[in-house]
């Protein structure tokens, strides 16, 4: 390990206060979305709403705010795994479920 | 690696890689402080998900059951809740930033700030709880126990989930009382920040979880 890759380890750049006030921007935007798709009372748009704009936000969190788009390949790669594990566990669950 | 340290050498210049020893004799990780953090995280994400693979299996048995009960919730309420999370998310990641740019005074702002957010959140959840207990809308109620089974399911998920998430914000704010005690005296500074970045990881963990539950119980009228 050279001393500039040991010296990104300890200290990885600094992303300026412009990038995550563009996030925040964009989740209080996707929150306003969701809310008005379940106004319009369809259970297929409110499902859209569950299953793509709820996961969205919730990567932009972890890819900004937890800072996932920064780190390390191996830590990308735990991270998902780990959600992996959790949709398997899910997707199992409800396979067992409906096919019952 | 740390072959020299093991073998009872004790050449201390040796020693390092991403474990830094850093002049005052103090042993720093930065990368291993941070993995600690986030297998803690995975362990919680495991925790709820368990709990939303019980909503999903009762909302499956119970869709109009639920779809009822949910409609009883104050949108409101979940929203304010949900902009007020999102804000201090944002704020928390700003006070690291801060740090980081030797900004103290900034970053103590926005740490307090954060902290602010997440006692407005718990307020708010006070007033929604007591309002819908003063309905006796509560686990084990005589008015809820008169109802359909899936109702009462819907209302023992409701309490259990925001219930444990709002356990979750006490241990943040506390969390991060000691953070700005940290960050006053210096204990946290431009080149040492792991502690705060830890304490946003599960700050944003936290807000992750309300993101999944607004849809699921406020919206799923």
């Amino acid at each position: 390990m050279n001393s500039s890759t040991e010296h990104e380890a300890d200290h990885p750049h600094i992303v300026g206060y412009g990038t995550f006030i563009k996030v925040w921007l964009a989740l209080v935007a996707l929150t306003a979305a969701l809310v008005g798709l379940s106004a319009t009372h369809s259970p297929n748009l409110a499902l859209i709403g569950l299953l793509v704009i709820t996961p969205t936000k919730a990567s932009l969190v972890f890819f900004y705010f937890m800072h996932l788009k920064y780190e390390s390949a191996a830590l990308k790669y735990m991270v998902a795994i780990a959600i992996a594990v959790l949709v398997i566990f899910v997707g199992l669950t409800f396979t067992d479920y409906l096919f019952r | 690696m740390s072959a020299s340290v093991e073998s009872g050498e004790g050449n201390h210049d040796v020693a390092g890689h991403s474990a830094t020893e850093h002049p005052a004799g103090e042993h720093r990780d930065y990368i291993g402080a941070k993995l600690g953090m986030w297998i803690f995280i995975f362990t919680e994400l495991i925790l709820f998900g368990g709990l939303f693979v019980a909503y999903g299996m009762y909302r499956s048995m119970h869709p109009h059951e639920f779809h009822h009960a949910a409609g009883e919730l104050n949108v409101v309420l979940g929203v304010i809740n949900t902009l007020v999370l999102l804000t201090s998310s944002l704020t928390m990641v700003l006070s690291i930033v801060a740090i980081r740019l030797k900004r103290k005074a900034q970053s103590i702002f926005f740490l307090s700030t954060t902290m602010v957010l997440g006692c407005v959140f718990l307020v708010n959840k006070f007033f929604e709880w007591r309002a819908k207990i003063h309905h006796g809308l509560y686990p084990g109620s005589e008015h809820l126990m008169a109802r359909p089974p899936g109702e009462r399911l819907f209302f023992g998920l409701y309490y259990g989930m925001t219930g444990l998430h709002g356990l979750h914000v006490t241990v943040g704010i506390i969390v991060m009382a000691i953070m700005l005690r940290l960050l006053r005296r210096d204990k946290i500074r431009h080149d040492d920040f792991i502690k705060l970045e830890n304490a946003g990881l599960y700050w944003h963990l936290v807000d992750v979880i309300w993101i999944f539950l607004l849809p699921l119980f406020y919206l799923a009228a």
